[in-house]
């Protein structure tokens, strides 16, 4: 098993959900967080006060699958995040040691 | 059927009712109608007619007026402020209405408008006393009561106007004992000045320097925005200000406050006009033209200077404009209001942008910026517009004919009174408020802790919060209740909607 955590653009959000679904991956956990890369932030001015906002929003979707599927779901993630400009995001890809649902106590890849 | 039988016949009574009633009038007439009697019933129906339209008008007014306050000031700062802070800078809007209306009733409409000294009222009207239904020598046609309640309004909003130069960082109990001090030693003096019956700059009521305030450029805003900035140099700046971001946490709520404000500034003008008549209309009609073409003006300039015009670019923008007609709503004409309108967006852009990067002060919501400086704009302006046609100010001692007013009429020394009247605020306003804020640094100190400031004023001085949204997250963790019996309960809660 392996957790995939990916940083998106927000408004690519429904494409990059589509396609892994598409893998028959059944579920995931989405936040909306800050962060800053290589694209630049903007500026902001309020009377006159410039402010640079450099944490950009952006969202992170972390997925669980299977060993087996995690190419073809870091290739469906690139492809339906990517525009070719600064500030597409990052895919981190960590191990995972056990998963277990907790309605069921079900262990392993049939808890995800 | 029986039920509605008996509706009708009481219907036909009463309808024959009101016809025995004229019958008996004109009876009563045809016996003893001198003519003098006649007069005297038409005059008194006349007056009582008046009354009525007048009272009506400015109790709406009066209403108006107190909008600006809460909510239009309080949503205008408190959206400008960061979100930590919202609610203590919503509350020091708020507090003036209930602090400012109590020390009113026992004494400050007194030292307002009662008969004193040139330079502040006396004690005629403690308690209220004899102002009632009888019209007061400020208006004929309204009880003194709607005046008081009127001129109450003025005295809320101007102390909470000087909120905004200290916000973010006052303790409450200083903010509280500021605002009194500087009603009863800046506001109530400067009220009697400018409008009170033998008040040194009344131009009506035989003040020894006419200078023209039509609704309180002078009283209000030139006042309370130089006051506002003394109290922003003496605070000294927000902990990270200018480097850290201080962007507002909500311009949705101020663009809300702004637009209140425009609108209650109608009570605020037309309703110095203190009558239904044509003036309020000039009035009125002044307001609105200045605040749209300052809008304009301030947009423009941010957009030639900045790239983007911006949103709180068009608010401020009117507000400005809306503080520089003040003083001129009743005195010039609409297409004067315009320019009025116009100058006062640009001065206040630049005295926002500019003035306050060079001196560096931190005026957190530019009270300085727009009211001190809109204020000043306003007063000068006045003395320049000002047109006899509109509002006879100044009458020839012989003929009684109308005099020109302003600078473009041909009186050039009204521009000298309306600097001088601006002044005297200024220089009691600073003086005063310098005075009030060391003893009260010297005793109960002005500025909350620096871990204060940084927790935000909501919780360090209120403990509150402004948004609560995510309210039933933490609780559901069990931040609220005891958690045991919190979670026993849901579990009892889900096996029952299982079931």
């Amino acid at each position: 098993m392996k957790k995939i955590e990916a940083i998106i653009r927000p408004h690519l959000l429904e494409a990059v959900k589509d396609s892994l679904q598409a893998l028959g991956v059944q579920g995931m956990t989405l936040s909306e967080i800050r962060g800053f890369g290589r694209q630049k932030g903007h500026t902001e001015v309020y009377r006159g006060s410039e402010y640079k906002v450099e944490f950009v929003p952006k969202l992170k979707v972390e997925v669980i699958v299977d060993d087996e599927i995690v190419e073809g779901a870091i290739d469906a993630i690139i492809k339906s995040a990517r525009t070719g400009k600064f500030g597409d995001g990052k895919i981190f890809v960590f191990p995972v040691e056990e998963a277990i649902r907790i309605r069921t106590g079900e262990h392993g890849v049939n808890a995800v | 059927m029986n039920s509605l039988h008996k509706l009708g016949s009481l219907l036909t009574k009463l309808a024959v009712l009101p016809m025995g009633l004229i019958a008996m009038t004109i009876s009563a007439l045809a016996q003893t109608p001198t003519v003098e009697e006649r007069l005297a019933a038409a005059e008194a129906a006349v007056k009582t007619a008046q009354t009525a339209g007048d009272n009506a008008w400015m109790l709406v007014c009066s209403a108006l007026v107190l909008m600006m306050t809460g909510p239009g000031l309080a949503l205008f700062y408190g959206g400008l402020v960061r979100k930590k802070n919202v609610l203590a800078t919503m509350m020091q809007s708020f507090i003036m209405m209930a602090v400012i209306t109590v020390i009113w009733a026992v004494f400050g409409y007194s030292l307002s408008f009662a008969k004193g000294s040139p330079f502040i009222g006396g004690f005629d009207f403690l308690f209220l006393k004899g102002v009632g239904a009888e019209p007061s020598a400020y208006a004929g046609t309204i009880p003194a009561q709607t005046f008081m309640i009127f001129q109450l309004m003025f005295a809320i909003i101007t102390p909470a106007l000087i909120t905004g130069a200290f916000a973010e960082r006052m303790k409450f109990s200083a903010m509280l004992l500021f605002c009194t001090l500087w009603a009863v030693i800046v506001y109530f003096p400067l009220a009697h000045m400018v409008w009170g019956d033998g008040g040194l700059l009344n131009a009506f009521l035989g003040g020894k320097v006419p200078a023209l305030d039509f609704a309180g450029g002078t009283v209000v805003h030139i006042s309370s925005g130089f006051s506002a900035l003394v109290c922003a140099l003496y605070l000294g700046k927000r902990v990270g200000y200018p480097k850290t971001p201080f962007a507002p946490h909500s311009l949705v709520l101020s663009v809300i406050g702004a637009c209140l404000l425009w609108v209650g500034w109608f009570g605020f003008n037309a309703g110095s006009a203190v009558a239904a008549g044509s003036l309020a209309s000039n009035a009125f009609v002044t307001t609105h033209f200045g605040a749209a073409s300052a809008a304009i003006g301030w947009l423009v300039i941010e957009w030639i200077r900045q790239g983007k015009p911006t949103v709180l670019g068009g608010i401020s923008g009117a507000v400005a404009g809306l503080v520089g007609i003040t003083p001129a709503a009743g005195f010039v004409t609409p297409m004067s209001a315009l320019a009025i309108g116009f100058i006062a967006g640009v001065v206040c852009f630049f005295a926002v942008t500019q003035l306050k990067k060079k001196l560096g002060y931190d005026d957190s919501l530019d009270a300085f910026g727009v009211h001190g400086v809109g204020g000043l704009t306003g007063a000068l302006l006045t003395g320049v517009f000002a047109n006899s046609a509109v509002n006879t100010v100044f009458k020839d001692t012989v003929t009684g004919a109308a005099t020109p007013s302003g600078l473009l009429e041909g009186n050039p020394a009204q521009v000298l009174n309306q600097l001088i009247g601006a002044a005297v605020a200024i220089a009691l306003g600073c003086a005063a408020s310098y005075v009030i804020l060391k003893v009260i640094d010297l005793t109960i100190g002005v500025r909350v802790t620096g871990e204060d400031e940084m927790q935000g004023l909501d919780i360090s001085q209120h403990g509150e919060e402004g948004y609560n949204l995510d309210a039933d997250l933490i609780s559901a963790g069990g931040f609220g209740m005891s958690g045991g019996a919190y979670n026993e309960s849901i579990l009892v809660a889900a096996e029952a909607l299982e079931k």
